[in-house]
């Protein structure tokens, strides 16, 4: 039943064969000629001299969403925040191994961290809309930055929140700062400043950790929503939650990748001890 | 007969019987004889500020007049009034605000947005609040080698501005950390993800969220430099100047020294007039206080609405 990525579809012809399985390292499973957006391989991080991700290997399926799950502290931030390259922009941080956007490497020298965060955007676990901007500056700032004007920003503005599920409520006051939504719609609304962007990969790092459980549904049914649109990787310490809304799962333990695969199978019959362990809670 | 679930009510209030209420803290001398001296600390400046503004007030209201402001200074003390050091100090101001802004800003963003945490970025760090907090007649006798000799200003206005800039940028640089460090970290990573740089993150989003309290910071500081007198007669700044300055290299006097130049004068009538400048200066701080304090809640108001 276990599949590894399709190494020759198209989008993957500069992506190097993954690494053979070595004792710890859990080989890709995926539905068989899926094709993977993004390609992580062998990825290492640091904070200062503390090794935090020691060498994880991971695919990330497009138009699918990919839950990370795991302890507090085991690397799930650090592993997201690798695929935008916002790691490097903490001091001291420190990254080797390779991760693959469309079969670049978006760590070659040449590959400007600008243009791939334009590409995949991200959505934090505390609500951050900017307080001295308008809900509609606010979904407009990332073109805004590129000194591009969309052809309509009106019509942007309203399908981005329309996306994010957020446009009836703020279609009246979208003039007023955003600063004044409660957490839910704060959350929503990044999530439409995010997609105004109109990236190809949507990476969300915790988004619901912050709200209720009302706001945490009505964005789970958007995460549901996007993925067929975009590629989501969505980190989450909440098991039901990923269960909910991702099609394949990732658990990480210590800085390494303890078990991939799809979420219902990962969850319902893991192959790691380590893996059932956590989801039946005996630890973490 | 149907047994109590509990014992009695006595029963109960034996479980404790002592140290229920506690009353050792209970003594109020300590807390009241503490209110007492904060509260001491608090009104004696008070009380001295009140007097000496009240002293002023009295023997200056009467002199104030537009006549008072619009004369230049004369031997006579009826005659003499305060034009050229108002417009002087307006000037200095103007000319500080230009060179110590820009400098100290700039350098509150460099240290705050990108310099990493080196040694020497520590040890920079250090220095400026070291410098923040020496007398300003050191910045006198540098301004006056630097600015006055080495570079040949003469005792002009520039020089002047350029020794009170000097003595701000410390303040400035401070001020404009502490308001750049109020805006969270998430803020800054909001920007990145969108495909920011830096540069376009601390224009954006981190200026614009800290501009009120540089703006705050930048006003106490001149607010401060509008009435520093030792730097600029160390410098060689005129005491008496029957002209306005018509450039940068003009000669020039401000509020305080003519005003310390009234009260070194024997005739009482020089006394009033230095009175009536005091009030004048004191107006001035305290409408840029007052701006300041505007500038805070006015943009207070419009981030949470
Ligand atoms: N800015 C930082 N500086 C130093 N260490 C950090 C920093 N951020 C996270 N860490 C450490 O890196 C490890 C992984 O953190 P993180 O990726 O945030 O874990 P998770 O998201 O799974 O809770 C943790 O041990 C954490 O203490
Ligand atoms: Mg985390």
């Amino acid at each position: 039943m276990n599949h590894t990525i399709d190494k020759n579809s198209p989008r993957l012809e500069h992506v190097a064969p993954p690494p053979p399985t070595s004792a710890g390292s859990v080989p890709a499973r995926t539905d068989a000629g899926l094709t993977s957006k993004m390609w992580v391989e062998d990825l290492r991080a640091w904070f200062g001299a503390t090794e935090v991700l020691k060498g994880v290997t991971l695919p990330i399926a497009e138009h699918r969403a990919t839950a990370i799950i795991g302890p507090s502290g085991c690397g799930k931030s650090t592993l997201v925040r690798c695929l935008n390259r916002m790691h490097e922009v903490v001091r001291g941080a420190r990254v080797t191994g390779r991760v693959f956007l469309d079969g670049v490497d978006v760590y070659r020298p040449e590959v400007n961290p600008v243009r791939l965060r334009q590409r995949v955007g991200m959505v934090f676990q505390k609500p951050n809309p900017f307080p001295a901007m308008s809900i509609r500056q606010n979904v407009l700032a990332g073109l805004r930055l590129q000194k591009s004007r969309a052809d309509d920003e009106d019509a942007l503005v309203e399908s981005s929140l329309r996306q994010a599920a957020l446009w009836d409520e703020v279609k009246d006051v979208l003039d007023r700062s955003g600063s004044h939504l409660s957490g839910g719609q704060q959350q929503r609304l990044c999530i439409a400043r995010a997609l105004a962007m109109k990236p190809d990969v949507l990476l969300m790092d915790e988004p619901c950790s912050a709200l209720d459980p009302i706001a945490t549904a009505k964005i789970e049914d958007l995460i549901h929503e996007l993925r067929t649109r975009y590629t989501v990787a969505i980190v989450t310490h909440n098991m039901q939650q990923a269960s909910r809304v991702a099609d394949y799962t990732a658990f990480l333990y210590l800085g390494t990748l303890i078990e991939f695969g799809e979420t219902r199978q990962l969850f319902t019959k893991p192959a790691d001890p380590r893996t059932e362990a956590y989801i039946t809670g005996r630890f973490g | 007969m149907i047994e109590k679930p509990y014992g009695t009510a006595a029963a109960v209030q034996h479980a404790s019987p002592r140290d229920w209420p506690p009353d050792s803290r209970l003594n109020p001398g300590p807390e009241r004889a503490f209110r007492a001296i904060c509260a001491l600390a608090l009104v004696l400046p008070l009380l001295l500020l009140a007097t000496l503004l009240g002293r002023a007030l009295q023997e200056g209201w009467p002199r104030l007049s537009m006549e008072f402001i619009t004369a230049y200074p004369s031997r006579v003390p009826a005659n003499a009034g305060i034009l050229p050091a108002l417009v002087g100090s307006a000037f200095l101001m103007g000319l500080t605000a230009v060179m110590a802004i820009p400098l100290g800003v700039g350098a509150a963003i460099y240290l705050e947005e990108y310099a990493g945490s080196s040694r020497l970025t520590g040890l920079i760090e250090v220095s400026i609040s070291n410098l923040a907090g020496v007398p300003s007649i050191i910045y006198g006798l540098l301004g006056l080698e630097l600015f006055v000799r080495a570079m040949a200003f003469g005792r002009s206005l520039l020089a002047g501005a350029a020794t009170l800039a000097l003595l701000l940028l410390p303040m400035v640089i401070l001020a404009a950390r502490e308001a750049l460090r109020t805006v969270p970290h998430s803020m800054r990573e909001a920007c990145f993800a969108l495909g920011a740089d830096r540069w376009q993150t601390v224009r954006r989003v981190v200026l614009p969220m800290s501009l009120p309290g540089i703006l705050t910071g930048i006003i106490l500081a001149l607010a401060r430099a509008i009435g520093e007198t030792a730097p600029l007669i160390t410098i060689g700044a005129l005491t008496y100047v029957p002209f306005l300055p018509d450039s940068v290299h003009s000669p020039f006097t401000a509020l305080p020294i003519q005003i310390f130049n009234w009260i070194s004068r024997p005739q009482a009538g020089f006394r009033v007039n230095a009175a009536a400048g005091i009030i004048v200066l004191l107006a001035i701080m305290l409408l840029m206080n007052g701006a300041a304090i505007w500038l805070r809640v006015r943009f207070e108001r419009k981030l949470s609405s």
